[in-house]
């Protein structure tokens, strides 16, 4: 309920309290939901790879479980950022994809990095060897996040535009509280289908062994 | 397509990802609210003692 009332709050704010942009115009609103998205999908494989260092450290079961879940939801976000970036390149670059810049590229090979995770899962056994071997192989990936997130900064294409600089955000301060609810909200939505998703899956885990036993 | 188009777009394509995302994961608990009736019954039938034999009469 909070996730659907700050969700309700940012558009509003977006939409209709924000300024519009004096250069980008009203495409510029599609950055209020594509950033926050994308800043979502970052954390989520972050915290799917301290899930899976969780689990090579402690060795406890249920952090497979919460790394599973936390890259599923990084994968589901990552695609809606590469949709809302595509939607606004178009809009603005006029053409939907750009390979001359480094941001998109990086963050592209992220996400193709993190759907072969999921081909590795499903290609092994249930067990404690494809726990281990996709921990491993999500914490390879959290190195292209700082890589990805940096790029635009360390890159000099001026390609995808930078809004956060050293002298903080370059927009008014409507747009950054608007910016911020919208974030807020994405990331309040993304725990909570975090949750729900992990509950699910828990839950499955355990009919199946009761099933068993039952039978 | 105008502006306000692409930007309506981009808006439409993110909440129709996530309610059809919402949609599975509610269709999944339905199927484990099943499961979980099923093993209920399971469970019943198992405690349940089991019936006297008949004794068979013959004429």
């Amino acid at each position: 309920m909070l996730a659907a009332g700050l969700f309700g709050l940012g558009l509003t704010l977006s939409f209709f309290v924000a300024p519009e942009a004096a250069v980008e115009g009203v495409r510029q609103r599609i950055f209020y939901i594509h950033v926050p998205i994308a800043l979502t999908s970052y954390f989520c494989f972050g915290l799917g790879a301290w899930k899976a260092l969780m689990l090579l450290w402690r060795g406890d079961d249920r952090y497979d479980l919460e790394s599973y879940v936390a890259i599923h939801q990084g994968t589901i976000f990552g695609l809606l950022t590469l949709a809302t970036g595509s939607i606004w390149a178009k809009t603005s670059w006029g053409v939907w994809w750009s390979w001359d810049s480094d941001q998109l590229v990086l963050f592209l090979t992220l996400f193709l990095f993190y759907c072969a995770y999921f081909m590795l899962r499903f290609s092994l056994e249930e067990g404690a060897r494809r726990a281990r071997s996709s921990a491993v192989y999500a914490l390879f990936g959290v190195a292209l996040i700082p890589v990805s997130f940096l790029a635009i900064r360390l890159a000099e294409d001026l390609v995808h535009p930078t809004t956060f600089t050293r002298d903080g955000p370059q927009m008014t301060a409507t747009m950054f509280t608007a910016f911020c609810v919208m974030w807020a909200a994405v990331t309040l939505l993304a725990y909570v289908l975090y949750r729900v998703e992990l509950a699910g899956k828990r839950l499955d885990r355990d009919l199946r062994e009761l099933r068993e036993a039952l039978q | 397509m105008s502006a306000g188009q692409y930007v309506a777009a981009a808006y439409a394509v993110v909440f129709v990802t996530l309610l059809a995302y919402v949609a599975i994961i509610a269709a999944k608990l339905v199927r484990l609210q099943r499961d979980v009736s099923e093993l209920v019954e399971l469970a019943r039938r198992r405690d349940r003692p089991p019936e006297p034999a008949r004794e068979v009469t013959r004429a």
